[in-house]
């Protein structure tokens, strides 16, 4: 259950150069994409130049289970974590 | 499903074999448990582990020295932030880490009880402090969990130039002024058993070190990690013309590693329990950080809920016209 | 060292960097404090800038000054009658509307003077402003965008931004009113009018206000001489707290 003053996460992934894919660099805390981007900025890359990062609510990943034939699995749901919440759609823009 | 006998045994093979352990796997309840404890504490500590040092950076005493503290708090704030992201990836949730931080539910490393009184702490802190951090960190970058691995193998990289510039400011005021000199002294005295402490007690009186040894969380005992630090500490110290406080500390040539003194392990956990010298001030400092700052924080989801209707209704008037 | 009658060109370099090394400062004091941990970090890249930023300024001006002068000696042993920084970026840092009030309306006023030095004349002060106008132009949307975020975000955060806001306005006449300094360093094509940069400041301010739903604060201007080195009761302290090792340890060096 989220309360007001909880961010949503959000993961990052960063290109350090041209040429290069993104790579996943870890989550952050933003209300909104804008702030996602500028935070991985400053907490990913240091303000580093020439740098393109994504930044993608956590919620919208959607992951492979793992391989049943694998050493250790769980059956388990899509999600990309075990997070027991992701951040819910306040109900003011549930009922548009 | 009652997870069987054979599936944590072929965990236990998994990890041996050093293979990671990532999110979605199969583990241990325990073993995830025991991560979450771990990882998030590790985080606090970092978080926690700020505010001894940004004490200083208002009175740094030059513009390079300003900049230089100033970014090596920022990076731990930073540490932090990873630490958090790779514990969340267990099932829990930044807000609820914190919440049991404030709460005195978690803990931190209590060497961040003790005040930083002198510049020279600044020098004994990152020379001693993060020394000590470093030679845990080196090791957990092989530790089984993925996210906590791969957060550790981030932190290593940034943390190098931090025991560095710890040593120079050492290194300068050992060779400056008899006051500065004896300020280095001074702080050396102060931080050095604090510091042998952060490693925590031998592991025969820790309950849950071997466990974490068989899974891969922890790859030394504390005392390997104790004796480790010593050994690369007393040439440095010898090296600045200072003294360390211990007298029983010798070379010991038959087990090639150095013999120290007994560590007053009461004081450990007199701090640990809450009474070290600024325990109130540092969780105070947290807490008045989070309630002051949650107007602001609730402003920001506010904006964004108001920006996700106004982008719904823009995409689709009729629906809203209807509303 | 006679701060007040040497060379035009290294005062208005003092003045530059006393701007960027007060407004530093302040933000440092949030390290460990901020109102989340990525906004934490934020806050103090900011201030890592800033303080980056004023050194540019003092090394070069110690350079000209020549005998020995360093960029410490000009932070660590000028008294608060010698600092040449508006009042504006002494202002302590309130709570975080406070900051985001002072920041806002300093960092457009910053942008818009970095854009203009960057065609100074003293093209060794240029080369410092076109590198800083990348950075100030990200604090500048750093701070618009809280400013927005604040002004449309919850009932509590309007009323406290509207507070800060109207705090903090007396003190921007000070960035149009035109000091000897200023008026010297125009005169010699090093910097711009700052009268004239007023307008655009306005349209900046006016123009994020409104995407905030905020009105321009009417609170009357404040007669202030920060650049002539006559400052608020503020810049004292921060100068004790700053000062206080170097001038402890006399003969020491750091």
């Amino acid at each position: 259950m989220s309360t007001p003053d909880q961010w949503p996460l959000w993961e990052v992934f960063v290109r350090s150069k041209n040429g290069l894919s993104h790579k996943h660099s870890g989550s952050l805390h933003a209300p909104d994409a804008e702030m996602a981007l500028k935070n991985a900025r400053d907490v990913y890359t240091r303000r580093s130049e020439g740098t393109s990062i994504w930044v993608v609510p956590s919620s919208a990943i959607v992951a492979s289970a793992p391989d049943e034939k694998e050493v250790l699995f769980a059956p388990s749901d899509d999600k990309v974590y075990r997070h027991p919440t992701f951040y819910e759609i306040p109900d003011e823009v549930g009922h548009m | 499903m009652a997870p069987s006998i054979d599936m944590e045994a072929r965990f236990l093979d998994y990890v041996a074999a050093e293979n990671k352990v990532e999110p979605k796997d199969w583990m241990p309840d325990a073993y995830r448990k025991t991560l979450v404890r771990q990882i998030s504490q590790h985080a606090h500590s970092e978080i926690v582990g700020m505010l001894p040092e940004a004490n200083w950076i208002t009175r740094a005493p030059s513009l390079r020295a300003k900049l230089i503290l100033l970014a090596k708090v920022q990076d731990e704030g930073g540490h932090g932030l990873y630490l958090y992201s790779a514990a969340e990836t267990l099932g829990t949730t930044r807000d609820q880490m914190i919440d049991d931080l404030h709460t005195g539910k978690a803990k931190y490393s209590s060497i961040f009880n003790y005040p930083t009184l002198t510049w020279a702490d600044m020098g004994a802190v990152g020379w001693l402090v993060d020394g000590a951090a470093i030679q845990n960190q080196v090791m957990l970058c092989r530790t089984s969990y993925g996210p906590y691995s791969r957060a550790m193998v981030r932190i290593c990289k940034e943390e190098s130039f931090h025991q560095r510039q710890g040593y120079e400011i050492m290194m300068h005021l050992a060779r400056g002024t008899k006051e500065q000199k004896a300020m280095a002294q001074d702080a050396l005295n102060r931080w050095w058993w604090p510091s042998l402490m952060m490693f925590g007690p031998s592991d025969d009186q820790s309950p849950n070190s071997a466990q974490s040894m068989a899974w891969r969380i922890k790859r030394k005992s504390n005392d390997e990690l104790r004796q480790e630090f010593i050994d690369k500490t007393v040439p440095q110290a010898e090296f600045l013309g200072l003294t360390l406080p211990d007298p029983d500390l010798k070379w010991n040539e038959a087990r090639g590693h150095y013999d120290f003194g007994p560590i007053d392990w009461s004081e450990f956990f007199a701090v640990i329990a809450g009474n070290g010298p600024c325990n109130t001030e540092r969780l105070e400092a947290r807490r008045a950080a989070h309630a002051e700052g949650a107007w602001v924080r609730e402003a920001a989801t506010a904006y964004a809920a108001k920006q996700a209707a106004r982008r719904a209704s823009a995409v689709s008037p009729a629906k809203a016209s209807a509303a | 060292m006679k701060w007040d009658t040497c060379d035009a060109s290294v005062q208005y370099l003092l003045h530059l960097g006393d701007d960027a090394l007060v407004l530093g400062h302040r933000l440092s004091e949030w390290c460990g404090h901020g109102p989340i941990l990525e906004e934490d970090i934020a806050l103090s890249n900011l201030a890592l800038d800033l303080v980056g930023l004023a050194r540019q300024y003092y090394r070069l001006a110690a350079k000209r000054i020549g005998d020995g002068m360093t960029e410490d000696r000009i932070a660590y042993w000028r008294s608060d009658r010698e600092f040449l920084n508006h009042v504006l970026v002494e202002q302590p840092n309130g709570d975080f509307g406070d900051t985001m009030g002072r920041q806002f309306y300093f960092d457009a006023f910053h942008y818009l003077q970095l854009e203009a030095l960057q065609h100074s004349s003293d093209a060794e002060l240029a080369a410092i402003a076109r590198k800083a106008l990348k950075e100030t132009t990200y604090h500048a949307e750093h701070s618009s965008e809280w400013i927005v975020r604040l002004g449309d975000g919850t009932d509590e955060s309007r009323r406290r931004i509207t507070a800060s806001l109207a705090r903090m306005w007396p003190f921007t006449s000070e960035l149009f009113t035109p000091s000897e300094v200023d008026r010297a360093a125009h005169a010699a094509g090093w910097g711009p009018d700052v009268a004239a940069l007023h307008g655009p400041w306005l349209d900046l301010v006016r123009d994020v206000l409104q995407q905030a739903g905020l009105s321009l604060p009417e609170t009357p201007a404040k007669l202030l001489r920060g650049k002539s080195g006559i400052h608020s009761e503020s810049l004292g302290f921060l100068l004790a707290e700053m000062q206080s090792l170097p001038r402890a340890y006399p003969d020491a060096t750091w």
